[in-house]
């Protein structure tokens, strides 16, 4: 997993309440074997028209959103599957930090998995970078994970917060899988003590 | 863990699973039973095999193909090849690394969260998983049942645990008796409307009250099922003499004196007396009726009996804007009589309305009728075993002779990954648990409610309110 330090970057506004994990990524869109390739059917049904064509009214259609690495979201954001093509697909298009009010809580466990900083911030604070990141070209917002605060483009900075364990992990781009092979023995015993115990279990 | 201090059902579930207390409260959370399907494991099995590592406890892990499958004539294979590809890949996956498997053919086969309970591989008192978030059905059975992503399918495969932080308590209990009409569906459906699809975020919700214990095993799997559209990580019901009664003699159940020593311990895992809940929802059950959805969020609920509700009437500009574009994208008028709304399709099935009492439910209500004209409604049993049960009771004929469409086992319409899916601009009556933009098929116009509901907009050719034809 690469780590995520501090990331500077061009935020765009999305601040439609209870994004779903449809409208992230469809379902038609979740055949593949891999956890590449999302980014182009990211947001699909807002991003393209029925012919196909790009809806010129959504941001990610617009300059300079196109290259957007942060979005400033609503109330709910990743609400409805697990499916982690959700992130997947973010990722895939460029975004590593979502900022909303709340997340829903798999979509924003599975964000940690692969390098992607889900912040939650007070709605007001959202509509004030939401705002920030109207501002076009000028729309820089940088995250810092190591010092937990979001800078605007003003200068002002925003403390946020987040687990620990989870920062650690991000920090030093490290995999949950590996870290949790050095509990081996606990979770021996813990087996062991159960087939005793409960052994249907 | 804390003697005396009186826990919930969740407590003493999550308590008895922790293998290792993190600093920051992080928890190492042993997990009993990984249920997998072939639409969010590739990619867990492929970083499996990459790192060299075998699947922990094949023992504890069952898989099944339900997202893609067809549910018309399988003998010929799936024909969309990407589909195609998802399931021998899972097939490969599952004989590379010993995994138990119910193939396509099996009569065993099903949607997931349906062959969990119905082999008896789901059981009070467990950690259940599957990277899918209707694994919430499962706590119907007294268990912890949640949904995850692929990255945890993997850390599961490959540990038998996942880093967790433990969920709030939520208890919402529902007293009295349901009215005539009324199903489990309705009250989800209810609850929902309440606490809306984010009031559960970060809360396991266990379900209770004289409403709750007087369902059956499936109703109570229905609840449970819809717990995410709640925003909730899971939900939970207490185990029971119904649940035992349900249980004993499935394949997976525990037998003989295993059986007496696992029921010892579930009679032990209700909610003690005086156990603090972080939130409370009360319902009273007499207030229920049957309900639809008419936005596309599972929380915009409304009674058969209503109309569509005017954006005007919200309170901030971007709720405004939300429930707009809902309104256009269903073509409503604010206002609309729900029951005015003409139905193009109807479909019966789904992990949350698949069951063989979801069905006995819809071929009451189409017995000796006809599905209107122009209307294409489709039965979907939740599994092979299902569809047996069901042809053995002869429900399939009534629903025949109905004029519905009688289909193998899958998760079919309920999400548009395998054939079956709305057309554009074409209307639903849906016994599923979403009804998000394009959820059915793109540009697809999905209105929720429960199985007798559905089968009454089958006849009426639009929605319909079932107690008019009870009467």
């Amino acid at each position: 997993m690469q780590p995520f330090t501090t990331l500077t970057g061009i935020a765009a506004p999305l601040p439609l309440p209870n994004v779903d994990t449809d409208k992230i990524i469809p379902a038609r869109f979740l055949k593949t074997i891999l956890r590449t390739g999302l980014g182009k059917n990211l947001f699909d049904t807002l991003r393209f028209n029925a012919d196909g064509s790009e809806n010129a009214d959504f941001v990610l259609n617009k300059e300079p959103y196109r290259r957007a690495e942060i979005l400033v979201a609503g109330p709910n954001f990743g609400c409805g599957s697990s499916r982690e093509h959700a992130p997947w697909a973010l990722l895939d298009f460029g975004i590593r930090c979502v900022i909303a009010p709340d997340f829903a809580d798999i979509f924003f466990n599975n964000c940690f998995k692969n390098g992607i900083l889900p912040i939650r911030l007070p709605q007001a604070v959202c509509d004030a970078l939401a705002a920030d990141a109207s501002l076009g070209p000028n729309a820089r917002i940088t995250v810092d994970l190591e010092r937990q605060v979001v800078v605007r483009p003003n200068g002002d900075e925003i403390r946020f917060e987040v687990d620990a364990f989870r920062r650690h992990c991000l920090l030093n781009g490290l995999d949950d899988i590996g870290q949790t092979m050095a509990h081996a023995p606990k979770i021996d015993a813990f087996e062991e003590r159960r087939r005793a115990e409960q052994p249907w279990l | 863990m804390a003697a005396g201090r009186p826990r919930t059902l969740f407590d003493k579930i999550w308590d008895s699973h922790v293998v290792e207390r993190l600093p920051d409260g992080t928890c190492l959370l042993y997990i009993d039973r990984h249920l997998v399907h072939e639409v969010t494991s590739p990619q867990a099995f492929e970083g499996l095999r990459i790192a060299g590592r075998p699947v922990r406890r094949p023992d504890a892990t069952f898989a099944v193909a339900d997202h893609n499958v067809p549910t018309s004539d399988r003998s010929a294979g799936i024909a969309e090849p990407e589909s195609r590809i998802q399931v021998e890949t899972l097939e490969k996956n599952v004989a590379d690394f010993g995994v138990p498997y119910f193939p396509l053919r099996d009569a065993r086969q099903g949607i997931v969260h349906i062959v969990g309970p119905e082999q008896g591989i789901s059981q009070p008192g467990m950690t259940i998983v599957c990277g899918d978030s209707h694994t919430s059905t499962h706590g119907a059975l007294g268990a912890l049942a949640f949904g995850i992503g692929t990255s945890e399918v993997e850390h599961v495969l490959a540990t038998q645990t996942l880093l967790q932080k433990p969920a709030r308590n939520m208890l919402v209990r529902v007293d009295g008796a349901l009215p005539l009409g009324c199903t489990a569906k309705d009250i989800i459906l209810a609850i929902i409307g309440r606490i809306g699809t984010a009031g559960g975020t970060g809360h396991v919700i266990e379900f209770a009250g004289e409403a709750i214990r007087a369902l059956d095993m499936a109703g109570r799997m229905t609840v449970c099922n819809m717990s995410i559209e709640g925003g909730a990580r899971a939900g939970l019901i207490a185990p029971d003499e119904t649940t035992f009664a349900y249980i004993k003699g499935r394949p997976h159940a525990p037998q003989g004196e295993a059986w007496d020593r696992a029921l010892a311990w579930w009679k032990s895992l209700p909610s003690d007396e005086g156990a603090a809940y972080d939130t409370t929802v009360v319902i009273d059950a007499a207030t229920i009726v049957p309900l639809v959805t008419w936005g596309t969020s599972p929380e915009d609920v409304v009674a058969i009996t209503g109309t569509v509700p005017d954006p005007a009437s919200e309170t901030t500009d971007a709720r405004r804007a939300a429930k707009q574009r809902m309104i256009e994208y269903m073509g409503l008028t604010p206002g609309q009589r729900m029951q005015d709304l003409a139905v193009d399709v109807v479909f019966i099935g789904s992990c949350t309305n698949g069951r063989i009492e979801d069905i006995r439910a819809a071929a009451a209500v189409a017995k000796g009728r006809k599905v209107a004209d122009g209307v294409r409604a489709m039965v979907v049993p939740g599994s092979g075993l299902v569809k047996e049960a069901a042809e053995a009771e002869g429900l399939d004929k009534v629903l025949l002779e109905a004029g519905f469409e009688w289909r193998e086992a899958g998760c079919s319409m309920c999400l548009g990954m395998n054939p079956d899916q709305l057309k554009p601009g074409q209307r639903c009556a849906s016994t599923s648990n979403r009804n998000f933009e394009g959820r059915q098929g793109p540009g697809g116009r999905t209105h929720l409610m429960s199985p007798a509901m559905a089968a009454a907009a089958a006849i009426a050719g639009r929605l319909a309110d079932v107690r008019d034809l009870a009467r």
